[in-house]
């Protein structure tokens, strides 16, 4: 999911929750007690209604309700903005949130502040429907916590009735000198230090994640460098601007770039793809909080959710990738011509990452792209 | 308009330059909403790009599940938060004003602290209160948490209103009344609160524009099925602005005109025959 421009002061504040949770002795002891809850729960035990803590529109309200109905009982979902809106929220304690959906790095985040509890396994046997490739994320490799939700990458997307198709899959078109003709002045990078350097990053050979000041100078430089053919920096309308004509190439999230392309007339005009140097991966996943106050419902709505159908229900209606094996195949033909294109990843999975945090050195990468906007 | 004996009305190109000067604000200030309001009505999922005419994205309004919870939970807490806080406001006021006491300038400067501080500051702390709160009596967060979030920064905003009228008004009137034999009570019911009527007025539409306005602090507290509608539309952003938020918007807009006018027609039926 995007990452917001909160994310700063948002960490400050969840260290100072962090600080004061450890000032406070009893904490521990009941969040313990709290956590050992889900192991008295047996398979498909619901314990109360169902908190949802989500993203707006990231699961059909029917689809919530279906599953209220299919055990008896309610269900409600409060949305956030950003993860760093959410963190506070939860972390804090108390939050009466059963279910959270945090993005990667953030997982990360949660677990080494003690603010989530392991998933017992006994308790989500579809967790072997979680595909390959996202059941060892470097921010839970075990996946003692979390299991994916929604995913999807962050690329570029070209208007080809004005550049044409015959350009190079590569960061080139936006950073080199490879920029079509018809682009100048015409390309939108993504409002966000970690997306926008990642991609400088990558464009150069290095690890988004990388905490080398050098190779951030160069990749500053290089944005810099790219800005005569900018239209501007532009998260939350990076689509529209593309499909209304403003923009011709577009530095994107994956889900957003093809829901837009969906309602135009003629989506076949416009093309997704990870440059083949690489780029971001983002996961959004499941995490049970500490203190939920209804683990048993919490354990039994993730493993609902990863049902193949339920899986398949969930990304045809909000059109990002599925992480469910099982739902692959039952995904609608458009999304799921767009999820497996050979052309979406030229560079293959090896060439994309996922944004880690880099504790101390985010100060650097805001800095940078601070100085590089200008 | 007040005017200065001492300052002449400027004539001439002085005057043409200053009148287009204040026109150039009035379009400043408006000309977004304006365009806010046309493309509500766009037959187009992208705002920006007009699609024809349609009142598709207020009839979406009115059957969207989520946005409609939303607006019923802002209005429900609006509601309370806008009767309470003006009582308990207005009292502050009063007291400030007319009563020395011991501790006064304390209570007056801490009165002035929801004003100042910044909001995220006073979300934290709210939200680390009631975690605490939550904790000790056992109660989960929702409609009481917000509600009394944003009765705790109203408070200073209505009695910062209702305290500049009253400061306008001469106690030698209260005083002329309970002369007259009126009782404390029917001194100010008759004599101090029509007076500070339109003080009550405004700050009542201050606090509940406030309150259905607040996004940071209310996200802080909101718990389970508590989203207010700021709060979601704002989520809803991180996803794209399409018309609908336009409508919303100007339904919102339209309401607080509403209110506006509203308040204006009770001060003049006031105003016209003061009690």
């Amino acid at each position: 999911m995007n990452r917001s421009h909160l994310r700063w002061p948002a960490l400050v504040v969840a260290l100072l929750l962090v600080l004061a949770a450890c000032g406070d002795g009893d904490d521990g002891g009941e969040g313990a007690e709290a956590a050992s809850g889900a192991t008295d729960c047996e398979l498909n035990q619901v314990d109360g209604d169902l908190a949802l803590y989500n993203w707006a529109e990231y699961i059909d309200p029917e689809h919530l309700q279906a599953f209220a109905d299919e055990f008896g009982i309610g269900a409600t979902m409060t949305e956030y903005d950003s993860n760093e809106a959410m963190l506070p929220v939860v972390s804090a304690g108390n939050s009466g949130y059963d279910v959270v959906v945090p993005s990667d790095y953030m997982v990360g985040i949660m677990i080494e502040g003690g603010f989530v509890q392991p998933l017992n396994e006994d308790l989500v046997p579809n967790i072997s429907n979680v595909s390959d490739e996202f059941a060892n994320p470097s921010y839970d490799p075990e996946q003692a916590y979390s299991v994916p939700y929604q995913w999807g990458y962050t690329g570029l997307a070209v208007d080809t009735e004005v550049v044409g198709t015959d350009f190079p899959r590569s960061w080139d078109i936006v950073f080199g000198d490879a920029v079509p003709e018809a682009a100048a002045g015409k390309v939108t990078l993504l409002n966000d230090p970690r997306e926008t350097m990642g991609a400088a990053l990558k464009s150069l050979g290095y690890s988004l994640n990388t905490t080398d000041e050098g190779e951030l100078a160069e990749a500053r430089e290089l944005i810099v460098g790219a800005k005569d053919n900018l239209l501007r920096f532009d998260t939350d309308s990076a689509d529209e601007l593309l499909t209304s004509g403003e923009s011709v190439i577009a530095h994107g999230y994956s889900g957003d770039m093809f829901t837009q392309f969906l309602e135009t007339d003629n989506p076949e005009r416009y093309v997704f793809f990870v440059p083949e140097e690489g780029g971001t991966r983002w996961i959004d996943n499941m995490v049970i909080p500490l203190d939920a106050p209804h683990p048993c419902t919490a354990h039994t709505f993730i493993n609902w959710l990863l049902d193949g159908e339920q899986g398949a229900a969930l990304s045809n209606w909000n059109y990002y990738g599925t992480p469910n094996k099982a739902s692959v195949d039952l995904l609608n033909e458009e999304l799921n011509a767009f999820v497996t294109s050979p052309e979406l990843v030229p560079g293959g999975l090896d060439s994309v990452e996922e944004i880690a945090d880099t504790g101390d050195f985010e100060t650097s990468y805001t800095d940078a792209f601070t100085e590089a906007k200008g | 308009m007040s005017t200065n004996a001492g300052i002449t009305e400027p004539r001439g190109v002085t005057r043409g330059v200053l009148q287009g000067f204040s026109w150039l604000v009035y379009v400043f200030f408006y000309a977004p909403i304006l365009v806010l309001i046309i493309f509500s009505f766009s037959d187009n999922r992208n705002v920006g790009v007009w699609g024809g005419f349609t009142t598709s994205w207020y009839s979406e309004f009115v059957t969207d599940q989520p946005l409609t919870t939303a607006l019923g939970n802002s209005l429900r807490i609006a509601v309370v938060v806008t009767v309470v806080s003006v009582v308990l406001g207005t009292m502050a006021a009063l007291a400030l004003e007319r009563f020395r006491f011991r501790g006064r300038q304390v209570f007056d400067a801490l009165l002035y602290l929801p004003v100042i501080i910044p909001d995220v500051t006073m979300a934290v702390m709210l939200l680390l209160f009631f975690t605490q709160a939550a904790k000790w009596f056992g109660f989960s967060k929702g409609f009481a948490t917000i509600t009394l979030s944003h009765i705790a920064f109203n408070i200073s905003f209505v009695s910062i209103v209702v305290r500049a009228r009253l400061a306008g008004m001469d106690d030698n009137l209260e005083e002329a009344a309970m002369d007259l034999y009126a009782s404390r009570w029917q001194a100010f019911r008759h004599v101090t609160l029509p007076f500070i009527m339109p003080g009550i007025a405004g700050g009542a539409l201050l606090a509940m524009t406030l309150s259905l306005d607040d996004v940071v602090i209310t996200q802080f507290v909101t718990g389970a099925g508590w989203s207010t509608l700021p709060v979601y539309v704002f989520s809803l952003i991180r996803k794209g602005v399409t018309p609908l938020i336009n409508a919303v918007s100007v339904v919102m807009l339209v309401a607080s005109m509403v209110l506006v006018a509203l308040s204006l027609v009770v001060q003049r039926v006031r105003g016209g025959s003061p009690a």
